[in-house]
C-alpha cells in the first residue's frame, strides 16, 4: 500500500506502523463520573467497519507524524491522510 | 538417437549446439531451446508421471501452465524441483531427472496405484484409514506422505543468492506479445516511463509461435523489432524473463527476474530479483492459454495442446510427432493442421466436434466432421485414437484444442470477479479490476491478432491519457483478424475409460461428477474435494472444464456455477526470492554498542538482545565455564568496581515548557515536582493499566528532561511518546528526540565506582556524597572538556553511576575506564552479570514486566496515582486487577541451598498435588548468586506478600524436577539500599 | 451411509455408482429452536454436538456462501494446546482430546496427524517463557517437552544452527501436537450434523436480527425470515459486520492473515515448526506442499488478501531457520479475515439480548480451538451456562480487568 503523507507524498506503508481506529485520539476524561465505562468502551469496543475507517498510521521510519488515514477496509482504497495532531485539534483536543 | 523431430530452424540457433542430459541420457539442442523443445526433438515423449496414478505423461503445453512436463533440474546443492521443461533455456551441461517415480521412469513400481484406481475416486481417503486409530500416523500417512509430493529438495541450503529491488513507472506492462508491445510502443513513444515485463526469454508472445504476419512481416520479426526500439529508448525497460506475479493494493506489482537461471552457472550473480514494481498505471496484456478438451486416456504422452504443438514446430523447428492428428471444437485448432502441413509434417487428421466445414485446406488430411476423439492407445506414447464413429487412427501426436481462456489471473487479484462470455465460451475480466489497470488483447477477450493490436494501442492511449500524457500517434500495422469461432464442448461423453481434466492432480471427469453427487457442487468444494486445480499449474489448463462439467451435471449454466478466482502468486516464485539477502546472519542487521571493539578486543562473548549484540561476559584464563567469568565479575564489581556498556537502553530527550506536564501523563507515578538535577524511577502503563515499561528520567534542566528506557521497548515507548504528544495531548509544549544512538553509556559500579569516576570526571565537577549524591544527575565534563552527562543511578545495588558521552567516543571512553579503574581491579561486565546483580537487588526486568503484570503485581500499586491524568490509572483500577489474592512478586530461596533454581517452575502448596488448580504462580528469574552462594529466583505468588517465610513446592514437570523453596523478600541484597547512598 | 473400507471396496467394484449425497440441501423452514449464524467449522461443530451431545434436534445453520467458507476452509490446519494461562490452556486441552477421537466419533477421515509442534527460542528469557508455559500446560494434563539445541540438531538437521543471526537455543515440543485437513473438519461436522437432522442451508446470509423488548427472536435472511427460540452467532472474521446488525460494538477488529503452500514436494520436515525470532511457521501437508505463515498484515481489513511486505518478512523467517526451503516454490497465498480481540482470546458468552449468542474472538487461532468451540458453545446454548473450560471466555472480561493474554501486547489486536 502507499500512504499519500501530507508533508512527504507517497510514502510504501511499510514506512509506517499501524495503531488502529482513530477514535483512540477521543481519549476520554479521566475524572467523568463514568471514566471506568468511558475508558471501557475507548480502550475495548471498535466500531470495526467494512467500508471507510479512520485509522492511525505512525510514520516511525520517517518523519514520526502520526497519520489518520481513512482508507476503505474492504478495497484498501484511501481516500484521505491528514496529520493527527491537526485532527487531535480539530476535535477539541485541549491540552 | 539424435534429434530425429528437428525439422527446421524456426527461432533456435542451429549453427551450435549445447549438450544437456535428461536422466542417464545426453542428448544436444541449440540455442534458443526450451529443455521441452529439446527432449522433443530427440524424440524424447515420456518425460514425468502423475501425481496421485503415476501415468506416464509427457510434454503437453509450452509455456508455464505446463501441468506435466515437470523435472528435478540441476544436481546437488543447486537441485530445483517441480520445474517447467517448457519454460526452461537449455544451456551447455544442463542436467534434469524425472520425480515422483519408484524405480525408473519407464518402469515405476508405483504404477501399480492406477491398477487400483477404482478403490482411489474423489476424496476416498476422507471414508477409511480411521481404523484403528493408532494405524493414521504409524502406518496409512507415511506411506501417503512419501508417495506423495512430487519433487525433491535437496536438504542442502540454497547455494545461490537473490536481490531485491524496487522499480517506478507511468505504465506497466505486463506481457510482451502483440498488444503488449503495441501499448509499449505507444506508451514509450509518448514519453512516458514504462515497463514492459514478459515471462519468456524471447518477448513476442504468441507471435513466435505462429506464422501470422504484421504489417507485411513475419511476427516474430515484428515483436524484434519493435523490442529492439524500446529497449534502446531511455525512458522504457525491457524486462524478459521476468513474471508478473501478483497485483497488489495501490498499484504495486510484485516481479520476479530471472537472472541467471538460463546460464550453467550464476557467476556470482544474483540468480533471481524480485521487484516491487511501483506503476502509476498498468496494462495487463497476458493473452491467452489454451484448453484441452476430456476424453479417454487424454493423458498419453504424445496427446498435446494444439496451439503448443504448432509453437513448436513454428518457433523451435521441432514437431512432437511425425503422423499428427488434430482434434478441435475450434477454428483455431486448424491453424496447427495447416502449419504443420506447411511445414511438411503429415497431418493425418483433422477431427472437429462441430459439423461445419473445413475452416482452411491442409493437404493430406481427412477431415471428420462433428466427431470426437473417444480413447488412445499407446502405453508410454500415444500410438493411434479412437473415434466416437469407431474410426482407429494409427497417431505419434494428437494435438487437442479446447478454445482459449483469456489470462484473467492478475485481473483477479484484488476484487475483480472474471464475467463469462457466451460468444467466447470463456470467462474474461470482470468486476472490479486492481485500480489503475486495463486488460488489453486476448487476455481481455480480443482473441484474434488485429483486435490484439488495436486494444493495446487503445489501452495504452487511454492509460496515459488519464496521467495527461499527450499521446504519440502509432499506426497499428495491418494484420487479419483470423477466423476464432468456436463451440461449447468440454469432455467426450462417449468415453468410457477415464478422462483426464486435471493431469497433474490426476482429477478425471468421473472425479467432477462424484463430487457433484456427493454434494460438492460449489466450485470451491470441488476443487478442495476433488483438488482440482490445485496442483503446481494452478489449473490453468484445468479449471473451466472442470467447472463446465460441474455445471453440465448440476444442470446449471457455467457463470451460474461461478469460478474460483486467482491468488498470487501467477506462477511459483522461490522462497529463496522472497527472503532476498535476508537469510543467516543477514537476516536482520546488527546494532553494536559504541564499545563493541573494545568487547571484541578484550574476549567478550556476545549475546543476541534483539538487535543488539551485546557483551555477555568476558572470559578469562583458566575460566572453566560462563558461571566462572560471570560470578567473578559479580564479586569484583560488588568488592571494587565494575563496568558495563548499558548504551542500549533506550534514551529520549525530552523538551520543552510542558515537558515536567507531559511525563507526568505518560508515567503512572508522579514527575511534575522532580528537582532540576535529580532522577528518578518511572513507571509507564498501558492505557489498559499494565505495566508497560519503566526506567529512570534525569531532570536536566527546567524545561529539560531525559528519559531512559528499557532496551526492549525503546522504539515503541518512543512511538506511545509520540502518539501522546501528537494525538493526545496536541497543545502541549514538548518535543522528543530518541538519543538511543547517540549517547554512549556505561555503568560504573561498586563501592570504588566514585574514585574511579573522579579520576576521568574533570577536576571541577565535585563528585562527593553531599554534591553529587544518589538519585543526582548533571552535565559534566570528562578527560579534560569533553562534554558528558552524569547519573547516580544503580541497578546493582551498589554505589553505582551512569556516564554518558558521544557515542563516537564510546569506544574510547571505555578504555580510559578502564585505564583508571586499573588500580581498583575494575573488571567489565557483561549482561549475565548485570542480570545476577539486579536479580539479587530485586529489580523487575523483561521477564517480570512481560506486559501481563500489574503495578500491583509488582508491588508498586501505591506508585499508580490516582490524583493526576495519565496513562493507565483508571483502568488500572478495574475489580480484578486489583483483587487481594492477585499474584505478587517475591523472592524465593531453596530451602536446601545447594539446589538449583529453574526459572519457569511452578508453585505448589507444600501439601497440594501438583496440577493447575493448585497453581500458586511461577518463578520469572533465576540465578546463582555468588554474594549469597546459593541460588536465588523472583516470582509472582498469589497473595505473596503475605507468604513472607512459607515453604512451596517449586516444581518443572517438564524437567521432572521439583525444588523446596522458601518465600523471601525479593531484596536479596541490602536491602535497606545503604550501598546505593554511600 | 457409514463409511469404510469394506464401503470402498464394494463401491469401487460397482462403478462408485453408490455414494450418496454426503448432506442435504434443505430449505429453510420457518421455526427452530436454535439458529446458528456461520456455516463454518465452528458453527457446523456447535450443530453437530447440540445433537449429538445435548439431543437437541430442531436446529438450522445458517451459510452465507458454501459451507466451510470461511476460516475453517482457509487456515494453515495446526492443531495444538501449548498455551500458558489458565483462561485458555484447559479448554484447548480439551479440543485436542476432541481431535483425537474426532475421526471415530463422526465416521470421517480427517487427517489429524500429531505429528508434532516445536516453539523454537532463540534467547533465554524465552526459554524461562516456554519452561513456564511447558509446566503450565502439564500441570492441565498435556503434553511438553523442552528440548536443548543439541537434541535438536540431531532430530532436525536441516535447521540452522550455525549461521544464524538469532542462533536456535532450544524449542517447547508438543509431540500431540500436529495438523488436521481442514476442510474435511467441516465436511465431517456438517455430515455428522445433518445425518442428526440439523438443517445445513448454504447461500442463506442473515440480514438482520429480530429484537423485540431485548429478546431475540429470530433473523432475517435473504431465503427469509427464520423464527429461533435462540440465535448463535459464530462468524469469526464477519463479527463485527454481523453483531453491528443488533447494535452490539465488539472489543473485535478485522484484519487479514496471509497463508502459503509450496509446491508439493516429498517429505522434508515431520512436524509443525515456528520461528521465535521472526513471524513464521510451517508443516507440510500429506500433498506435500508446505503450508507456512507468519503475521497478520497489520491493518483492519475485510479483503481476504494481503499485501507483500507481509508476504516477503514470512519468506524471510523462513530462509532464517531452513535455508534448504529456498528452491521450494511458493505456489498459492490466500488471505482470511481475522476476528482479532483485544486481548487474544476468544468469547464464548451470552450477550446483553436474550436469546443471542456469540462465539468469537478466535483471532489466527480458532481452527484448532474448533471441537472444543463447538462443544462448548453448544453446552452453553443448551444448558445457559458456560462449560467449565470456557468460563473466562466472556464479553464483560475487559469491564471487570479479568483478562487473557497470553502474548502480554495489551489491547491492540494486530499486536496478538
Amino acid at each position: 500500500m502507499i500512504i499519500n503523507h501530507p508533508l512527504l507524498g507517497p510514502r510504501d506503508a511499510a514506512e509506517f506502523v499501524y495503531l488502529g481506529d482513530a477514535s483512540l485520539i477521543d481519549r476520554p476524561d479521566w475524572e467523568a463520573e463514568d471514566a471506568a465505562a468511558q475508558f471501557h468502551a475507548y480502550g475495548y469496543l471498535r466500531d470495526n467497519p467494512a467500508g471507510a475507517h479512520q485509522e492511525l498510521w505512525y510514520h516511525e521510519q520517517g518523519d514520526r507524524s502520526w497519520l489518520v488515514v481513512t482508507r476503505d477496509t474492504t478495497t484498501h482504497e484511501i481516500t484521505q491522510v491528514e496529520l493527527a495532531r491537526d485532527v487531535a485539534r480539530a476535535r477539541g483536543r485541549d491540552r | 538417437m539424435s534429434q530425429t523431430h528437428r525439422i527446421g530452424d524456426g527461432q533456435v540457433d542451429r549453427s551450435r549446439e549445447i549438450s544437456f542430459r535428461f536422466n542417464d541420457r545426453w542428448m544436444k539442442g541449440h540455442p534458443g531451446d526450451t529443455l521441452a523443445s529439446a527432449l522433443l526433438a530427440n524424440g524424447k515423449k515420456l518425460v514425468g508421471r502423475s501425481f496421485k496414478y503415476h501415468r506416464p505423461r509427457g510434454v503437453f503445453t509450452c509455456g508455464s501452465e505446463e501441468p506435466n512436463a515437470l523435472v528435478q533440474l540441476r544436481t546437488g546443492a543447486h537441485q530445483e524441483p517441480n520445474t517447467r521443461a517448457t519454460t526452461v533455456e537449455l544451456f551447455e551441461g544442463l542436467s534434469a531427472t524425472s520425480q515422483n517415480h519408484r524405480g525408473s521412469l519407464e518402469w515405476d513400481l508405483m504404477a501399480v496405484t492406477d491398477l487400483m484406481s477404482p478403490f482411489l475416486s474423489a476424496g476416498f481417503y476422507y471414508k477409511t484409514f480411521m481404523w484403528p486409530r493408532a494405524f493414521w500416523e504409524k502406518l496409512y500417512e507415511p506411506v501417503i506422505r512419501s508417495s506423495a509430493g512430487l519433487g525433491r529438495l535437496s536438504m542442502q541450503e540454497d547455494p545461490d543468492h537473490y536481490d531485491k529491488g524496487f522499480l517506478h513507472c507511468d505504465l506497466l506492462v505486463i506481457g510482451a506479445g502483440p498488444s503488449g508491445l503495441m501499448a509499449a510502443l505507444v506508451a514509450a513513444r509518448s514519453g512516458a516511463r514504462v515497463i514492459l515485463a514478459d515471462e519468456d526469454f524471447a518477448p513476442g508472445g504468441r507471435l513466435n509461435a505462429e506464422t501470422l504476419e504484421l504489417g507485411g512481416m513475419a511476427g516474430a520479426d515484428w515483436a524484434a523489432r519493435v523490442v529492439a526500439e524500446l529497449a534502446d529508448m531511455p525512458n522504457v525497460r525491457v524486462m524478459p524473463r521476468t513474471t508478473v506475479y501478483g497485483a497488489y493494493d495501490h498499484g504495486v506489482y510484485g516481479a520476479l527476474e530471472r537472472c541467471t537461471d538460463h546460464l550453467a552457472e550464476s557467476g556470482g550473480k544474483p540468480r533471481q530479483i524480485l521487484w516491487r514494481i511501483y506503476s502509476k498505471r498498468a496494462v495487463l496484456a497476458a493473452g491467452a492459454t489454451e484448453r484441452p478438451i476430456a476424453f479417454g486416456n487424454n493423458d498419453r504422452p504424445g496427446v498435446m495442446m494444439a496451439g503448443a504443438v504448432r509453437a513448436y514446430v513454428n518457433r523451435f523447428g521441432v514437431t512432437p510427432g511425425h503422423h499428427v492428428a488434430v482434434f478441435t471444437n475450434n477454428d483455431d485448432g486448424w491453424r496447427t493442421a495447416k502449419d504443420l502441413a506447411g511445414k511438411g509434417v503429415e497431418v493425418v487428421a483433422v477431427i472437429d466436434s462441430r459439423d461445419k466445414p473445413a475452416v482452411c485446406e491442409v493437404p493430406g488430411a481427412r477431415h471428420v466432421r462433428g466427431a470426437a476423439v473417444m480413447d488412445t492407445v499407446g502405453r508410454k506414447g500415444v500410438k493411434a485414437i479412437t473415434l466416437t464413429d469407431g474410426q482407429v487412427i494409427p497417431v505419434d501426436c494428437l494435438a487437442v484444442s479446447g478454445g482459449w481462456n483469456p489470462n484473467v489471473h492478475l485481473t483477479c487479484h484484488q476484487r475483480g470477479r472474471p464475467e463469462w462470455r457466451d460468444d467466447l465460451q470463456a470467462f474474461v475480466p470482470g468486476g472490479a479490476l486492481p485500480p489503475g489497470m486495463a486488460v488489453a488483447g486476448a487476455a481481455n477477450g480480443q482473441m484474434t491478432l488485429a483486435a490484439a493490436l488495436a486494444e493495446g494501442q487503445a489501452q495504452a492511449k487511454a492509460q496515459l491519457e488519464a496521467l495527461g500524457h499527450t499521446v504519440a500517434n502509432v499506426d497499428v500495422p495491418e494484420a487479419e483478424d483470423e477466423p476464432r469461432e468456436a463451440a461449447a464442448f468440454w469432455h467426450v461423453k462417449e468415453s468410457k475409460k477415464r478422462a483426464w481434466v486435471d493431469q497433474q492432480n490426476d482429477v478425471t471427469v468421473k472425479d467432477v461428477k462424484l463430487a457433484n453427487r456427493e454434494g460438492f457442487r460449489s466450485v470451491e468444494l470441488l476443487k478442495r474435494y476433488t483438488t482440482l486445480g490445485m496442483a503446481t499449474d494452478q489449473g490453468k489448463t484445468s479449471n473451466i472444464a472442470g467447472l463446465a462439467i460441474l455445471a453440465e451435471e448440476a444442470g446449471k449454466t457455467i457463470p451460474e456455477v461461478g469460478t474460483t478466482i486467482f491468488r498470487p502468486p501467477y506462477t511459483p516464485v522461490p522462497m529463496g526470492a522472497l527472503a532476498g539477502r535476508a537469510r543467516g546472519k543477514d537476516f536482520r542487521p546488527y546494532r553494536l554498542t559504541p564499545s563493541h571493539n573494545w568487547a571484541e578486543e578484550n574476549g567478550a562473548t556476545f549475546v543476541e538482545v534483539g538487535n543488539w549484540l551485546r557483551a555477555q561476559w568476558f572470559a578469562r584464563d583458566g575460566e572453566k565455564g560462563w558461571r566462572d567469568s560471570v560470578d567473578r565479575e559479580v564479586e569484583m564489581t560488588r568488592n571494587s568496581v565494575g563496568i558495563c556498556d548499558v548504551t542500549t537502553l533506550g534514551k529520549i530527550d525530552i523538551q520543552g515548557k510542558d515537558a515536567a506536564e507531559f511525563l507526568n501523563k505518560v508515567y503512572c507515578n508522579g514527575f511534575a515536582t522532580l528537582a532540576v538535577g535529580k532522577v528518578r524511577y518511572g513507571l509507564m502503563l498501558r492505557e489498559d493499566g499494565i505495566a508497560y515499561d519503566d526506567g529512570t528520567t534525569a531532570r536536566m534542566g527546567e524545561n529539560h528532561f531525559v528519559m531512559t528506557t528499557t532496551t526492549a521497548n525503546a522504539v515503541v515507548v518512543f512511538r506511545r511518546l509520540e502518539f501522546a504528544r501528537q494525538c493526545l495531548w496536541p497543545n502541549l509544549d514538548v518535543h522528543l528526540i530518541s538519543t538511543t544512538d547517540g549517547w554512549a553509556q556505561f555503568a560504573v559500579a561498586g563501592p570504588n565506582s566514585r574514585k574511579l569516576l573522579q579520576k576521568v570526571v574533570d577536576k571541577e565537577h565535585d563528585l562527593s556524597n553531599e554534591a553529587f549524591p544518589f538519585m543526582a544527575c548533571g552535565e559534566v565534563t570528562v578527560c579534560g572538556g569533553m562534554p558528558a552527562r552524569l547519573f547516580r543511578i544503580s541497578f546493582s545495588g551498589e554505589l553505582a553511576y551512569e556516564i554518558a558521552v558521544p557515542a563516537r567516543y564510546g569506544n574510547s571512553m571505555m578504555d580510559v575506564l578502564m585505564e583508571a579503574g586499573r588500580e581498583f581491579d575494575a573488571v567489565p561486565y557483561g549482561t549475565e552479570a548485570l542480570g545476577v546483580m539486579r536479580i539479587e537487588k530485586g529489580h523487575a526486568a523483561g521477564n517480570e514486566l512481560n506486559g501481563q503484570t500489574t503495578a500491583h503485581n509488582l508491588g508498586m500499586g501505591r506508585m499508580v496515582s490516582q490524583k493526576k491524568e495519565c496513562i493507565g490509572n483508571v483502568l488500572s483500577q478495574r475489580p480484578e486487577m486489583l483483587r487481594e489474592d492477585a499474584v505478587k512478586l517475591m523472592g524465593l530461596k531453596p530451602v536446601n541451598p545447594a539446589e538449583p533454581l529453574i526459572a519457569g517452575m511452578h508453585f505448589i502448596n507444600r501439601n497440594a498435588s501438583a496440577n493447575m488448580d493448585n497453581d500458586q504462580g511461577w518463578m520469572t528469574s533465576v540465578a546463582y548468586s555468588p554474594s549469597l552462594g546459593h541460588s536465588i529466583g523472583l516470582g509472582f505468588i498469589k497473595s505473596g506478600d503475605t507468604r513472607k517465610g512459607e515453604i512451596l513446592r517449586a516444581v518443572s514437570p517438564v524437567h521432572g524436577r521439583e525444588v523446596l523453596v522458601e518465600v523471601v523478600s525479593a531484596h536479596f541484597i541490602d536491602p535497606e539500599g545503604e550501598r546505593l547512598r554511600a | 451411509m457409514r463409511y469404510s473400507a469394506l464401503r470402498i471396496l464394494r463401491e469401487g467394484l460397482t462403478g462408485n455408482k453408490g455414494w450418496k449425497s454426503v448432506w442435504r440441501e434443505p430449505e429453510p423452514k420457518a421455526e427452530y429452536d436454535i439458529v446458528i449464524v456461520g456455516g463454518g467449522g465452528h458453527g457446523l461443530a456447535t450443530a453437530y454436538y447440540l445433537a449429538k451431545e445435548f439431543g437437541h434436534k430442531n436446529i438450522a445453520v445458517l451459510e452465507k456462501g458454501w459451507l466451510g467458507s470461511g476460516n475453517i476452509g482457509r487456515n494453515t490446519t495446526i492443531i495444538r494446546s501449548n498455551y500458558m494461562l489458565p483462561g485458555n490452556e484447559p479448554f484447548y486441552e480439551m479440543s485436542l482430546k476432541l481431535w483425537e477421537g474426532l475421526e471415530q466419533d463422526f465416521n470421517y477421515n480427517a487427517m489429524v496427524s500429531q505429528r508434532s509442534i516445536l516453539n523454537l527460542y532463540h534467547s533465554d528469557a524465552q526459554r524461562d517463557a516456554f519452561v513456564r508455559r511447558a509446566n503450565a500446560m502439564m500441570l492441565a494434563g498435556a503434553d511438553a517437552e523442552i528440548a536443548d539445541a543439541d537434541q535438536l540438531r540431531a532430530e532436525l538437521p536441516f535447521l540452522d544452527f550455525d549461521n544464524a543471526r538469532f542462533p536456535i537455543k532450544g524449542g517447547l515440543f508438543q509431540r500431540r501436537g500436529g495438523t488436521v485437513r481442514h476442510d474435511a473438519v467441516a465436511w465431517g461436522y456438517a455430515r455428522g450434523a445433518d445425518a442428526r437432522g440439523v438443517d445445513i442451508i448454504q447461500n442463506c446470509e442473515v440480514t438482520g436480527f429480530d429484537i423485540e423488548n431485548g429478546r431475540c427472536t429470530g433473523v432475517q435472511t435473504s431465503r427469509g425470515a427464520i423464527r429461533a427460540k435462540k440465535v448463535a452467532v459464530c462468524v469469526a472474521g464477519s463479527s463485527g459486520r454481523v453483531m453491528e446488525k443488533a447494535g452490539m460494538r465488539l472489543p473485535i477488529e478485522s484484519h487479514v492473515l496471509q497463508a502459503f503452500v509450496t509446491e508439493g514436494l516429498k517429505p522434508v520436515i515431520p512436524g509443525v515448526i515456528t520461528f521465535g525470532a521472526g513471524h513464521f511457521y510451517v508443516s507440510q501437508s500429506d500433498k506435500g506442499g508446505l503450508v507456512f505463515g507468519g503475521d497478520i498484515d497489520g491493518y483492519n481489513s475485510y479483503a481476504q488478501r494481503g499485501n507483500l511486505p507481509v508476504v516477503e518478512d514470512v519468506a524471510e523467517g523462513g530462509m532464517a531457520i531452513m535455508p534448504m526451503i529456498g528452491r521450494a516454490r511458493l505456489l498459492r497465498s490466500w488471505g482470511g479475515i481475522m476476528d482479532m480481540s483485544m486481548d487474544g482470546s476468544p468469547f464464548i458468552d451470552k450477550t446483553h439480548i436474550e436469546g443471542l449468542y456469540f462465539n468469537g474472538g478466535w483471532c489466527y487461532g480458532g481452527f484448532k480451538a474448533t471441537p472444543a468451540s463447538g462443544f462448548c458453545y453448544a453446552h452453553l446454548l443448551a444448558k445457559g451456562e458456560p462449560h467449565p473450560v470456557a468460563t473466562q471466555m466472556r464479553l464483560d472480561r475487559f469491564m471487570t480487568g479479568n483478562l487473557i493474554d497470553e502474548k502480554g501486547v495489551g489491547n491492540q489486536p494486530n499486536l496478538h
